[in-house]
């Protein structure tokens, strides 16, 4: 088991290589230093001294992959891609364009964001689930159908549809719950049933339609067959065959997604304002801070792998019949 | 060339996507050319057809494709010289002819909101009358202004209706009457003898498609079409937003770039996730161990922020390049090109991974250990019996595809990384406006005119692929018939 795991981090060793590659390439070399001086400067009126005082600030007047100057392992080691690389993979994110630690933000946004997608990630779960199995109950009949229907409809919507209509419905004619705003403690409730509702509704159609056909596909299996045979009742062969033996596609999905829940979700988080990580992405993309984006890309990449290794190691514990190799 | 363009008064603008989308036409019709013949792949085309679902949403697809197709010609109109001989100009903003078509409904702005089929701006503002300054609700410029009285608002929209629902009757009835005539399984009944039949829900021995629900979903679409236009030149049907601009104008020319987006990006990335994905599951080894370590890769990155560093980059490279390009409209649509391609970035892993599992089990069924013995080349053996076998999962996948990335572009522009401001957008109308809901009074239009655009469009899009998925899944048919 150990030695699984142990492979597989070593395994994950290269993709952290590749992200970090791609998105190297994608804020140091489309878009050079000198680019990002200018456009944190001004684009107008900035100085070549100026140009150079930023990057030197920074550390971004380095070569980017080759030194000549220096000697021995430096001509690799001193370059703008081994440095920022390893700063990364230490998880040492720098500073960010006003100067904070990004590192300590992200540290103190994580709660925030997780107060709002662990419940919602939870509750949708089981709503989605419970909903799937009545349709499967009830199937054939016109309570199936509507619900069909009624599934494909509300996948059909936006997502910004129901964040904007709950707000305004809730939130202003209603007066329940403060539009938006955040409050750490015990207070976060009130900030927090909102965005976890909306969010859980936004799912339903999509969900319930994805664990359906899980039910039925299970349904189809021999097994189900010779439970009937037995004598059992329809609800008995539901709740208690099936469930069971479909936990082990549930189980596996839902672990890929729980490490990516630390990021939090970008459009729930900044239309309630909550101070989160989810906000924190956006407001770094319109800033256009590099130095978050990039951290945040390398952070989802970690939290995506681990997600696979979970994933792995979860069809053991389910599924006996799976073993590592 | 010149003087005709001169002669014409426009000159015809190529954008990168208008051409990517005809072509994207031309290969659809060489498709359904080539199925035609061929019975065994016409078969699951023939249960999608009977399905009365599908074929009902297909109409009112169709209705948003043909808008598309129309706003997909562009063209720079001749500025008026005032000197005779002088060398002819273009204007900077591109038309198409949807914009032709509807005429002056995108240049007709007012000063600022005005309320669905309103005659009177939404807010008060300081009028100079005879009597003095008051403060009152002003005149708009174009929505009601060939009335003298507003009063008469009411019955001049009842008649506008009724006048459009007669035309929308009549067009109607003329297509109907065209599709009949070209029909050869009538029966031995006349074109209009047809029709009636089939509105009343008669159906034929032979007939594949569902002619009752086609007609008469068609017959709705067409009064609606007819009654909107009847409306739309005398007021602004959605109102009006801050600026003043019609939003059913936006709302109309946002269905170009929503369907753009669900269409090229899976053009795009389509060659790639079908290529890797059958290399990958055919020659295994290290092929497929770069192929899996490429999509994990890419995988791993939060697709948001992806598309957010790529577009930020484009911009960048736009912002310093500005002098490449000489409309507006040639900068926005390298913009919205640049998204389709990232997206299908973003996108090709699931289809890619897919096909690499469904070319892993074909390729030990016995047919091309067969091929093998008789010495079949691989790029033979991939052409000719594994990319046939695996084109259903190709075909589902683009269905599937096309709404969630309809809804996506909505999203990425409210997170500022989707399309360029200046393009007509759901995702920029929404953006726009997410502020109104908590002015006071509340506007609300173009929330309304942005949702009911893309519901109608993703919801006739989610049906439709429902049905398509239903008949090539050959999983889910297996199902069906045992339950």
């Amino acid at each position: 088991m150990l030695n699984y795991i142990l492979r597989r981090i070593l395994y994950a060793f290269p993709i952290l290589v590749g992200v970090n590659l791609i998105t190297f390439f994608l804020f140091f070399v489309v878009n050079t230093p000198d680019d990002m001086a200018r456009m944190q400067l001004g684009m107008k009126h900035v100085t070549p001294e100026a140009v150079e005082n930023w990057k030197q600030e920074r550390g971004y007047d380095r070569p980017l992959f080759w030194d000549d100057t220096a000697s021995g392992v430096g001509v690799v080691s001193e370059t703008l891609l081994f440095i920022e690389s390893t700063k990364l993979f230490r998880f040492d994110f720098g500073v960010a364009d006003d100067g904070r630690d990004i590192g300590k933000d992200i540290r103190e946004r994580m709660g925030p964001s997780l107060a709002i997608a662990v419940p919602t990630f939870i509750i949708g779960l089981m709503t989605n689930i419970t909903f799937a199995l009545l349709m499967v109950f009830f199937r054939a009949s016109y309570l199936e159908l509507s619900g069909v229907v009624l599934t494909v409809v509300l996948m059909s919507i936006s997502g910004l549809f129901y964040i904007i209509g709950g707000q305004f419905v809730v939130g202003k004619l209603m007066h329940l719950v403060p539009i938006s705003g955040y409050e750490s403690g015990l207070g976060a409730f009130r900030f927090v049933v909102l965005p976890v509702a909306i969010g859980v509704i936004s799912g339903i159609g999509s969900g319930v339609r994805w664990y359906r056909t899980i039910f039925l596909e299970e349904m189809g299996k021999d097994y189900v067959r010779t439970a009937r045979a037995k004598g059992l009742s329809e609800g008995r062969v539901l709740f208690h065959h099936v469930l069971r033996n479909a936990m082990i596609p549930i189980l596996t999905g839902a672990v890929v997604v729980l490490p990516l829940l630390f990021m939090g979700s970008l459009i729930t988080e900044s239309f309630f304002g909550i101070p989160g990580l989810g906000s924190y992405t956006i407001e770094a993309i319109n800033a256009q801070d590099f130095a978050i984006v990039r951290a945040m890309v390398f952070l989802g990449a970690v939290l995506y792998i681990i997600g696979l290794l979970l994933t792995d190691l979860s069809y053991t514990l389910v599924d006996p019949r799976v073993r590592l190799s | 060339m010149i003087e005709l363009y001169a002669a014409i008064g426009a000159k015809p603008l190529f954008l990168w996507t208008d051409l990517l989308i005809w072509l994207l036409v031309a290969v659809i019709v060489l498709g359904v050319s080539y199925t035609r013949k061929r019975p065994h792949l016409l078969e699951p085309w023939h249960r999608v057809a009977r399905s009365r679902l599908a074929m009902g949403s297909l109409v009112v697809l169709l209705v948003y494709v043909v808008i598309g197709l129309l706003d997909s010609i562009h063209y720079r109109p001749a500025l008026k010289s005032t000197e005779a001989n002088a060398e002819v100009h273009y204007a900077v903003e591109a038309r198409t002819v949807l914009d032709w078509l509807v005429g002056d409904l995108g240049e007709q702005s007012e000063k600022s909101y005005s309320a669905p089929l309103a005659t009177h701006l939404y807010s008060r503002e300081s009028i100079e009358t005879e009597a003095g300054t008051v403060r009152d609700y002003p005149r708009l410029q174009h929505g009601g202004a060939h009335l003298e009285d507003p009063a008469q608002q009411r019955g001049d929209l009842t008649t506008s209706l009724f006048v459009g629902g007669l035309q929308g009757v009549l067009v109607w009835l003329a297509i109907a009457l065209i599709v009949a005539m070209w029909l050869r399984n009538r029966q031995g009944r006349s074109p209009l003898q047809w029709v009636v039949s089939k509105i009343r829900g008669q159906s034929d021995e032979g007939d594949v498609l569902p002619w009752h629900t086609i007609l008469w979903v068609t017959c709705v679409v067409a009064l609606l079409m007819m009654m909107a236009i009847q409306v739309g030149v005398k007021y602004h049907i959605l109102g009006t937003d801050k600026v003043g601009q019609d939003v059913f104008y936006q709302a109309v020319k946002s269905i170009r770039t929503g369907l753009v987006i669900g269409t090229l990006t899976t053009l795009i990335m389509l060659p790639f996730a079908i290529l890797l994905g059958i290399m990958a599951g055919y020659f295994r080894g290290w092929i497929d161990d770069a192929i899996q370590y490429t999509y994990t890769t890419l995988n791993s990155i939060p697709g948001v922020l992806l598309i957010a560093a790529a577009i930020l980059m484009i911009q960048v490279y736009i912002d310093n390049n500005a002098a490449l390009f000489e409309t507006t409209e040639e900068r926005a649509d390298l913009r919205l090109l640049f998204l389709c391609i990232i997206l299908g970035v973003t996108s090709w892993t699931g289809l890619c991974r897919l096909l690499r599992g469904e070319t892993l089990k074909l390729r030990e069924m016995d047919y091309i250990t067969a091929a093998h013995a008789f010495g079949v080349s691989h790029l033979r053996i991939i052409t000719r019996h594994i990319l046939p076998n695996v084109m259903h999962v190709v075909l589902i996948s683009i269905v599937l595809d096309f709404s969630g990335l309809v809804l996506a572009e909505a999203v990425l522009s409210y997170v500022g990384v989707g399309v360029d401001p200046t393009m007509y957008s759901w995702g920029n109308m929404i953006n726009g406006a997410r502020l109104e809901m908590a002015r006071e009074p509340v506007v609300w239009w173009t929330l309304l005119a942005s949702f009911l655009f893309m519901f109608v469009m993703v919801l006739a899009a989610n049906l439709f692929s429902d049905v398509v998925r239903e008949a090539f899944d050959p999983r889910l048919q297996s199902r069906g018939e045992r339950s």
